[in-house]
């Protein structure tokens, strides 16, 4: 069981700590090299760029040619991290991303600032809401979608060791930090932050913490609901979902993303596989998004504390899945964490500032 | 399953031989031979791309022969020169030439585009001993060959990164993006190498998509191209300009090579109409003849 520690809020952006991470690393990681296509004051890798200017290349809004660019270094014995736009390098580099750099399995980190509707005002033109499911498609690729600014850093370490692509999905605007101090994250681990026997919520990203917030609600209704936050959309962690699902019966998958293919879809997979359940996603429906602030886009796109909470009440309502009385059977042998309920401090500290009239993410 | 026919001068004696006038009159054949055996293998297997692999059989040959710095016994080695044939459609010359190198047997150009080979329909630098970079998706290898030229820079080792490109890697628009990031970063010893041919798969370049003026375009695009075409089917012709491009001081380098497609055979000769056709029997016996009695001129001359 893993609880986040922190009962402080401490608002840091993954932009911000993906770029200071780079910088950190570095001297760690003699081979890491910074490629960017001209949005360095973006994605925050203009850090790296000062400190260590014969190892970054700024190609221009070129991402394409960023992205084969550094499997030819990557080929060549470097770490090559991209940076652009989470929607451009998964859009625009889709190619070279496939048969380039996965096809070889070339070590290349792709850092897509930017992910979700988190660059909200630019309008739908810049929001990534279909990175995940393109991205997880493609043979030797990991895909991380961090909840916060701390597993944000551990993922970039953790890839720059990896033997092959990562794709690490940031967000624009600043979040709470959730996991300092708390367990390490580890490439292809859930985080179970709740134990519950009525619905499994599963969630990535930055929706991981309505997610605590609607299992904090869901509590206070008698609903106990059992939380995972899955950063890693790919490798999934299979056991930990078919353990959750083989419990509730019932599984809301929840995600900054179209319900098309993403991370619902990853979780739909393994949940069919080992423990069929009732399900339902959270997350864009199939339209384009528009400008707003981040919030109120992501409450007007399906994407809140209220709609998880409505979610996952409606599934409780719900009969079992036919199929459950085997897939319990099935899924009984999963180890699953300490039954203790666990106390989400960090949700409860957001939600009153929330109340309180604090806006998070509006920072340019 | 045929055999290819036992070339008149082993591989090895083209390797040794230290006289250069020699030694290119042993490549000019070498090359026409392992274009025949290209011949041959898309013939017996029905399926590959014959116009563009026989374009490029020179120089090719020259390169791995006489220009670049290899140990097909240690295929992986840090220093090698590098090569990505970014036209990678013109696969099975590439494995015909890698081949004679000794990166692995010649037989097994037999298993050319079958089921669980290493000689996948184009270029796998994971399947294949001696390939530097997968290709087939057009327009790649120049970006990837910058990296290459990066990572050696930064790495401070001093091999060289070529690449090699067609018509249809100059209509891709990554292409000239890598043209202008290399003109930026300028890494030394890195060399973009043009198969003009003339031709792509629909028709003639002018046809399709005109690439002229060429040479003004790389000029505009900063590079530092050899003034001169070069005669891509020429041996001597072709040590010429990478002898000029190892005396450059200034990068990147690119140097055109005026080729033909499917050289070799007049029929295939100058059309897009063997970019991907099948080799059948009867275009097979109507050519075999033509590539022999080069071949036998070329023995001549050795």
């Amino acid at each position: 069981m893993t609880t986040p520690q922190k009962t402080e809020v401490k608002l840091v952006s993954m932009r911000d700590a993906l770029g200071q991470a780079l910088v950190d690393f570095a001297p760690e990681f003699p081979e890491l090299v910074v490629l960017d296509a001209d949005v360095s004051h973006s994605t925050k890798t203009l850090g790296f760029a000062k400190a260590y200017p014969d190892r970054f290349f700024n190609v221009g809004v070129a991402e394409a040619n960023m992205a084969d660019i550094a499997a030819g270094m990557a080929a060549c014995g470097l770490r090559p991290v991209i940076n652009s736009f989470s929607l451009f390098l998964a859009l625009k580099c889709a190619d070279q991303i496939r048969n380039t750099i996965c096809y070889n399995n070339l070590p290349v980190v792709l850092a897509g600032a930017y992910g979700g509707l988190s660059d909200s005002f630019d309008g739908a033109s810049h929001q990534a809401i279909l990175d995940i499911g393109m991205l997880r498609t493609l043979p030797n690729m990991a895909v991380i979608v961090p909840a916060d600014a701390e597993e944000t850093r551990q993922a970039l370490r953790l890839a720059l060791r990896r033997n092959g692509p990562t794709f690490i999905r940031g967000c624009r605007n600043e979040t709470p930090v959730l996991f300092e101090g708390a367990e390490p994250f580890q490439i292809g681990k859930a985080r179970k932050l709740r134990d519950g026997g009525d619905v499994t919520i599963a969630a990535c990203g930055v929706p991981v913490l309505m997610a605590m917030e609607a299992a904090e609600r869901l509590a206070t209704e008698g609903i106990a609901a059992d939380l995972l936050a899955v950063a890693t959309v790919k490798p999934i962690d299979e056991a930990a979902l078919a353990a959750s699902a083989a419990k509730t019966g019932k599984v809301l998958a929840v995600e900054e993303h179209t319900i098309y293919g993403g991370f619902g879809g990853a979780v739909a997979e393994a949940v069919a596989k080992h423990a069929p359940a009732r399900m339902d996603f959270i997350g864009v429906q199939d339209r384009f998004t528009e400008s707003g602030p981040y919030d109120a886009l992501l409450k007007k796109y399906g994407i809140s504390v209220e709609a998880i909470v409505s979610k996952a009440k409606a599934l409780v309502g719900q009969k079992p899945a036919p199929a459950r009385p085997a897939a319990r059977k099935a899924g009984a042998r999963a180890p699953v964490a300490r039954r203790a309920v666990a106390r989400t401090p960090v949700a409860k500290k957001v939600a009153a500032k929330r109340s309180a009239g604090k806006k998070t993410g509006r920072k340019r | 399953m045929g055999t290819l026919m036992a070339p008149k001068v082993e591989p090895a004696r083209v390797l040794a031989e230290t006289d250069r006038g020699k030694k290119a009159a042993m490549m000019q054949y070498l090359a026409h031979k392992l274009r025949m055996d290209v011949w041959d293998i898309l013939h017996e297997k029905g399926t590959g791309h014959w116009g563009g692999a026989s374009s490029v059989a020179e120089i090719l040959t020259t390169l791995y022969f006489d220009t670049m710095r290899v140990r097909p016994q240690e295929p992986r080695w840090a220093d090698r020169d590098r090569l990505v044939l970014s036209k990678g459609h013109a696969s099975a010359i590439l494995y015909a030439v890698l081949a004679a190198r000794g990166f692995f047997p010649m037989e097994e150009l037999h298993t050319f585009r079958q089921i669980d080979s290493r000689l996948q329909g184009h270029p796998c630098m994971k399947d294949t001993p001696g390939v530097d970079m997968s290709a087939g998706a057009l327009g790649h290898g120049m970006s990837v060959s910058l990296g290459m030229a990066l990572a050696a820079r930064l790495q401070k080792k001093s091999y060289w990164s070529y690449v090699i490109m067609g018509e249809g890697c100059l209509d891709e628009g990554q292409t000239w993006e890598a043209f202008m990031a290399a003109a930026k970063f300028k890494p030394e010893r890195l060399v973009a190498l043009i198969d003009y041919n003339g031709f792509q798969l629909d028709g003639s370049s002018d046809e399709i998509m005109p690439l002229g003026p060429l040479f003004e375009k790389f000029y505009a695009f900063q590079w530092n191209v050899a003034p001169t075409v070069f005669n891509g089917h020429e041996i001597r012709d072709i040590q010429r300009a990478l002898d000029w491009v190892k005396q450059q001081t200034a990068w990147p380098v690119a140097v055109i090579f005026k080729t033909k497609k499917g050289r070799g055979i007049s029929f295939t000769e100058d059309t897009h109409k063997f970019h991907g056709a099948v080799i059948d029997d009867q275009a097979y016996a109507k050519g075999r003849p033509e590539l022999l009695k080069t071949l036998a001129e070329l023995e001549a001359a050795l």
